[in-house]
């Protein structure tokens, strides 16, 4: 028999993430001792072979980084460049830009609603036995996701990895009817995205909260997502500029991708942050589109949701809200006239950042004079998020160490999947193990 | 829930190719009728043992382990099948065939002994079986189902190898090269995608692979009278087929990177 008080609990090989990973904890003497998140997606070097390329190529070079968020990749990397290259890119490309990028919030969260997460709060293993009992339910999150899939498909060519973003805008200007087509398919998905801020929030969540510093981009009078300043909710702001004095990446042994902490000019000690749905909400919630803002409302999350498993619920919200600002840049869109603006290279450094659905997604590259990428720096969400998720384990498992191994490990799986986390993009991910002594 | 199993499995890749299945609205639950999904973690924690009639594989080679896992996964597989650009051709990561891996974990990791990397990326048939193969950054819907529904009827898939050309004049599409708008690679990539690109008034860049007999010298001049120069020419075979397109002869010229 193993003592009481010393348990190992483990999982090789975590479902329904995207990407590979595991966790480990250790309780020793009735106390947690270690708890790992490990990562051993395996590492593809984007920073290493993005040297040497032209500068119009890291848009779609980076968007294979991830096949669950490539706009946000080729968003941030586009945003980077034009900036090292003194290019604003404003005025209806803007729009389509976030357009574009509501299509992949839609899909994304649809996904990680329905497919991935859903199923732990309903007790099944995954969403094809969930349809089996459910069928209705899982056809609505289906739907939802080809929801944002024909957006990203229109206005981008095709849903994974699309075509048509490039430096300074798009290579063709979608027709005014094309995008009007989209108008029932929307309509039709904003009801059903109300409909699932209501079930998800009608789930059993465990009493327990983080005190994490949220980081997310702010830009005042909407929600940001392809653009904004980084913030805090602990009143720190910085330029994108500034990301490489604020986000301390380091390596740890068990893990292929970088633990980002937040650091700061101020000489504070860098420290656990998490990016995400909570820190879009809890800084940017006052501007949320108006149904969607009444149905964050209507689910009781408040000014500011802590418990990261509620994430659910703020990702229902903010897949209303996604849905609701494509219905509008839809109404309002006549074609701009020219589908980009020029962006001549020149030697210098650029800083993009946008929020991906798991939360800000940097990017840096130095160029030469004639646009050759001479480095590239990529700082994905679930990087920064890593040293939350081991802080979430610890306390969530240390205050409930007389559940038996099946309960807590399950528990555990779940804590990560509260993070939606892309193991592909932080190596640039799970393995549960729990070791108890 | 009875018929064939069919698993899927994932190398070194960006996970989009697998999220094609979860893509098909109307036809996963369908298809989850008529087949027995055994091992898809990104769908389902749920996992039966082999052998499995079906495997999908996603991703290349780049690890020591990976070895170890593939020849397994073929070993309780009926039919295997490697689906998209990492899995046929070894991906966007097999950049690192031509420089030196250790230099390129040392430019990504503070700390690259802590990895396993092998120096090169490779396509899944470098090293098994495979039975059919779907290509594509990232591989069509339609094909997918295609191959599925074929292996289901028992019939052989049909999965063209010719040019993108033809889907370009099938979709009534202007030709870019001919117009002079922009470089294009559909003269020698494979179909597949349905001519997405040129569509958009942008020069297919090859993510499906070489087609078959794919006349990779004799395109370098309309190349370069659409405004194709220098390290351009050679960098434009270098993105997500990297390998397939150097075997072809693109992309395999010594002028420097």
């Amino acid at each position: 028999m193993t003592h009481r008080g010393d348990r190992a609990l483990r999982v090789a090989g975590l479902a329904r993430v995207e990407g590979q990973g595991g966790m480990r904890v250790r309780v020793e003497d009735g106390r947690v001792t270690d708890v790992r998140l490990e990562i051993y997606e395996p590492p593809r070097f984007f920073e290493a072979f993005l040297r040497g390329r032209g500068h119009t190529e890291p848009p779609d070079i980076t968007a294979r980084v991830c096949g669950i968020c490539p706009v946000a990749y080729q968003l941030s990397a586009c945003r980077a460049i034009e900036d090292a290259c003194g290019v604003m890119v404003g005025g209806g490309l803007a729009d389509l830009r976030r357009l574009i990028y509501c299509g992949e919030w839609i899909a994304s969260h649809a996904l990680h609603i329905y497919l991935l997460h859903a199923p732990d709060f309903l007790g099944y293993p995954g969403a094809v036995e969930l349809a089996a009992d459910h069928r209705e339910l899982v056809e609505r999150g289906l739907a939802l996701k080809q929801a944002g899939n024909a957006l990203l498909a229109a206005v981008g060519g095709r849903a994974v990895h699309p075509v048509n973003l490039r430096l300074g805008g798009f290579y063709r200007l979608p027709e005014r009817s094309e995008l009007a087509a989209l108008t029932p398919l929307l309509r039709r998905a904003l009801a059903d995205a109300l409909a699932t801020v209501e079930w998800v929030a009608g789930f059993e969540f465990p009493d327990f909260d983080h005190e994490h510093e949220l980081l997310a981009l702010v830009e005042p009078g909407r929600y940001a997502i392809e653009s904004g300043q980084p913030r805090t909710d602990r009143g720190r702001s910085f330029p994108v500029q500034a990301m490489d004095a604020y986000l301390r990446e380091e390596q740890v042994p068990h893990s292929t991708a970088r633990h980002a902490r937040l650091a700061g000019p101020d000489g504070r000690a860098p420290g656990l942050y998490s990016t995400g749905p909570l820190a879009r909400y809890a800084l940017s919630g006052q501007w949320l589109p108006p149904l969607a803002r009444q149905a964050a409302d209507a689910a009781g999350l408040g000014a500011v949701c802590r418990n990261p498993f509620r994430s659910i619920v703020v990702r229902a919200v903010e897949l209303t809200a996604a849905v609701e600002e494509a219905l509008r840049l839809v109404r309002d869109y006549r074609p701009p006239l020219e589908p980009a603006v020029p962006v001549p290279p020149r030697a210098g450094t650029g800083y993009g950042a946008t929020e991906a659905p798991r939360g800000v997604l940097f990017h840096r590259y130095r160029l030469a004079a004639d646009g050759t990428v001479r480095d590239a720096r990529i700082v994905p969400p679930t990087a920064q998020n890593q040293a939350s998720v081991e802080d979430d384990l610890r306390r969530f498992v240390a205050a409930r160490l007389d559940q038996d191994d099946h309960q807590l490990t399950h528990a555990c799986e779940q804590a990560i999947r509260n993070y939606d986390p892309c193991i592909s993009c932080a190596t640039h991910f799970l393995d549960l193990r729990m070791e108890r002594r | 829930m009875a018929g064939p199993s069919l698993a899927v499995w994932k190398f070194a890749s960006c996970d989009g190719c697998q999220l094609a299945l979860l893509d098909c609205r109307d036809e996963l639950l369908a298809l989850a009728e008529r087949v027995r999904i055994a091992h898809f973690p990104e769908a389902t924690s749920r996992v039966e043992a082999g052998p499995y009639d079906i495997s999908l594989v996603e991703g290349s080679v780049t690890t020591p382990s990976d070895l170890d896992r593939l020849r397994s996964i073929r070993q309780h597989s009926r039919v295997l099948v490697a689906i998209g650009a990492c899995a046929t051709a070894g991906g966007i990561q097999a950049l690192r065939n031509l420089a030196d891996v250790s230099e390129f974990a040392a430019a990504c990791y503070p700390r690259p002994d802590y990895l396993a990397a092998l120096a090169t990326s490779t396509p899944v048939a470098g090293h098994v079986t495979v039975d059919y193969e779907l290509r594509g950054c990232p591989i069509d819907r339609g094909q997918l189902l295609e191959l599925l529904g074929a292996l289901l009827a028992g019939r052989a898939p049909r999965l063209p190898r010719h040019s993108v050309c033809l889907e370009c004049k099938a979709r009534g599409t202007t030709c870019l090269l001919v117009t002079g708008a922009q470089p294009c690679l559909g003269p020698v990539t494979a179909a597949g995608c349905g001519a997405i690109c040129p569509a958009y008034r942008r020069g297919c860049y090859g993510c499906f692979g070489p087609a078959e007999d794919a006349a990779v010298a004799a395109l370098a001049p309309a190349l370069r009278a659409a405004g194709l120069a220098g390290r351009d020419l050679v960098r434009v075979y270098q993105t997500f087929n990297v390998a397939a397109f150097a075997a072809a002869g693109g992309g395999s010229d010594d002028s420097p990177r």
